[in-house]
């Protein structure tokens, strides 16, 4: 008996005849938290409505803690909480009216369903808004609410469409630190657009484009391919690049506008310094030295666009 | 879980002045019909002479506030089943239910007993108006129990079907039109064949099937005929409902 908390198994699902989603596998253990990436349309969300149950998928399935979502719904569901992209709220309900129903749905026991309301709502920060109606509420209080009805029956699997769209960044702050608060003792998926999100809560990432998974692996990974042996240097005079080239540790010169050139350089060399002393040498005038990091989005635009195969990195 | 359900729907019924605004329309017009009854008694019965020309006094008074009544829900079912799915359709919030852990039977079964219950209690203040007869005349219960629960068949029936049209399009309102002329038309379908009252068409008519609860009869036949029409309308809804997550 493993202990993963969400198994999908050659997930595909077809939409008249095209595959919006083909072929997604991927695992999560316990106290992970689960990064989504895609463009618009990729599949993001249609996979996660087959995580949820809430589309059939056209081939493949899915396993909750081991309990296969199509044979045994019921169980399946009572151990995930989601919250899907339009967030579902009864906006003729007031907050704790709201509350209670989701949490009596969600097989809360009578008696706890009290404390259980109180828990959600102080965790999303929602105590003052016991007796308001949800339709008054503000869009970010919303949003919250839609956290709080996911959370409240303390699932073992929290899925969530795009959690911090519409929040301040002080609401966005608090949700991430709920979002790794969960995700330390449970298994949190998350999608989202913003790439620096994905960074701080995530410990794993995947990366999903038309459809298929173009990237499945640790959150070191993707750092390690955004960071790179690279440095970015700049100079008034610069000299040609064999000249760079004969400096110990460069391997790659490639030159820029404007004197700038990128270097790269060997995995165990740092040849920053050796740069600097050659450039008061040679009166090259160098001006400016940096490491060069690709931004994740460069890395995203890369893995997203690129049509060869991008070697998949293991899970651990 | 079916009661969660139903209890979920019972509390946005009358979280929006729709429910109440509804039930207190309703219960005007049927009181207004039942003091008019009274008074058309004495008016009718003193003209009587013959003992053959006399009814009860629950039979004429009964059976105009229930033949009013089955009339009066044609009306009424239809603005109250329309938001049912429709309108959890249009603000995406089934995805709330279909995640939770209860099956789609269950949540159709729950939004079919919210609607009921809801509409029972409309029956129930009936049953109870009628009865308050009997502080100055001896009343017939049987009869007034007959049409209670005839009421009550055809306004679950009413509601299956209103049910059903519900889940199938996302604006209420196309829901609310659908389900009232499929209404109309089953209520007065034996009205087409008056001529031939053996058409197999005719005996689906739903009146057809109210006369023998309005006469003080409880039928078998009628309540299997009413339990197998809400028990198709329940099924085609579920179906319905798996279509969405199957089709997507």
């Amino acid at each position: 008996m493993n202990n993963f908390t969400v198994e999908a198994i050659e997930l595909t699902r077809l939409y008249g005849g095209r595959e919006a989603v083909s072929n997604v596998s991927f695992t999560l253990s316990k106290g992970q938290v689960l990064g989504f990436l895609g463009p618009n349309g990729a599949g993001k969300s249609t996979t996660m409505k087959m995580l949820t149950g809430n589309l059939a998928p056209s081939n493949g399935s899915v396993k909750i803690c081991g309990i296969d979502m199509i044979e045994h719904p019921k169980e399946a569901k009572a151990l995930i909480g989601y919250l899907p992209e339009m967030r579902p709220l009864y906006k003729e309900l007031t907050v704790d009216e709201y509350l209670t129903i989701a949490a009596r749905l969600h097989r809360v026991s009578a008696g706890n369903i009290k404390k259980a309301v109180e828990i959600a709502k102080e965790r999303c920060g929602l105590g003052h808004m016991s007796k308001r109606l949800i339709e008054n509420l503000s869009n970010g209080y919303q949003q919250r609410v839609g956290i709080a009805q996911a959370i409240i029956h303390n699932p073992m699997v929290v899925i969530l469409d795009e959690p911090t769209v519409g929040l301040d960044p002080i609401q966005i702050r608090d949700i991430r630190a709920l979002i790794r608060e969960v995700g330390a003792e449970r298994s949190v998926i998350i999608s989202t657009h913003i790439l620096p999100e994905v960074e701080m809560v995530c410990d794993h990432v995947q990366i999903i484009d038309k459809g298929k998974l173009v990237f499945n692996g640790a959150i070191d990974v993707l750092k390690k391919q955004r960071i790179g042996n690279k440095l970015l240097i700049a100079m008034h005079n610069p000299p040609s690049t064999d000249e760079l080239l004969k400096i110990a540790g460069v391997t790659e010169v490639e030159a820029l506008s404007a004197g700038q050139m990128r270097v790269r350089f060997a995995d165990d060399a740092a040849p920053a310094e050796a740069i600097v002393q050659a450039a008061v040498q040679n009166n090259w005038g160098l001006h400016q030295i940096a490491p060069d990091q690709t931004s994740l989005e460069d890395v995203f635009v890369q893995l997203t666009y690129q049509e060869q195969a991008v070697p998949e990195a293991s899970v651990s | 879980m079916i009661i969660n359900v139903a209890r979920k729907e019972l509390k946005s019924m009358f979280a929006s002045p729709m429910g109440w605004v509804i039930l207190s329309l309703l219960m005007f017009a049927f009181g207004t019909y039942y003091l008019n009854g009274v008074n058309d008694y004495f008016a009718v019965m003193s003209g009587a002479m013959r003992p053959a020309e006399r009814t009860g006094v629950t039979q004429f008074v009964g059976q105009m506030v229930y033949g009013f009544a089955s009339f009066m829900v044609l009306f009424a079912v239809p603005l109250l089943s329309m938001r049912l799915i429709s309108e959890e359709r249009r603000s995406q919030t089934l995805p709330f239910l279909f995640s939770a852990p209860i099956s789609l039977t269950e949540i159709v079964m729950g939004k079919f007993l919210g609607l009921v219950a809801f509409l029972g209690i409309l029956v129930v203040f009936i049953g109870a108006m009628l009865c308050t007869l009997n502080i100055w005349a001896d009343i017939d219960f049987g009869f007034i129990l007959a049409n209670s629960l005839g009421l009550l068949l055809m306004v679950a029936s009413f509601s299956a079907l209103g049910l059903y049209f519900s889940s199938l399009t996302q604006q209420p309102v196309v829901a609310a039109i659908l389900t009232f002329v499929a209404l109309f038309a089953l209520m007065f379908l034996d009205r087409f064949f008056a001529g031939d009252p053996s058409n197999t068409l005719a005996s689906l008519s739903l009146t057809r099937h109210f006369q023998s609860f309005s006469g003080g009869l409880i039928d078998t036949a009628d309540i299997a005929y009413f339990g197998l029409f809400i028990l198709t309308f329940l099924t085609l809804t579920v179906r319905r409902l798996d279509a969405d997550r199957l089709r997507g």
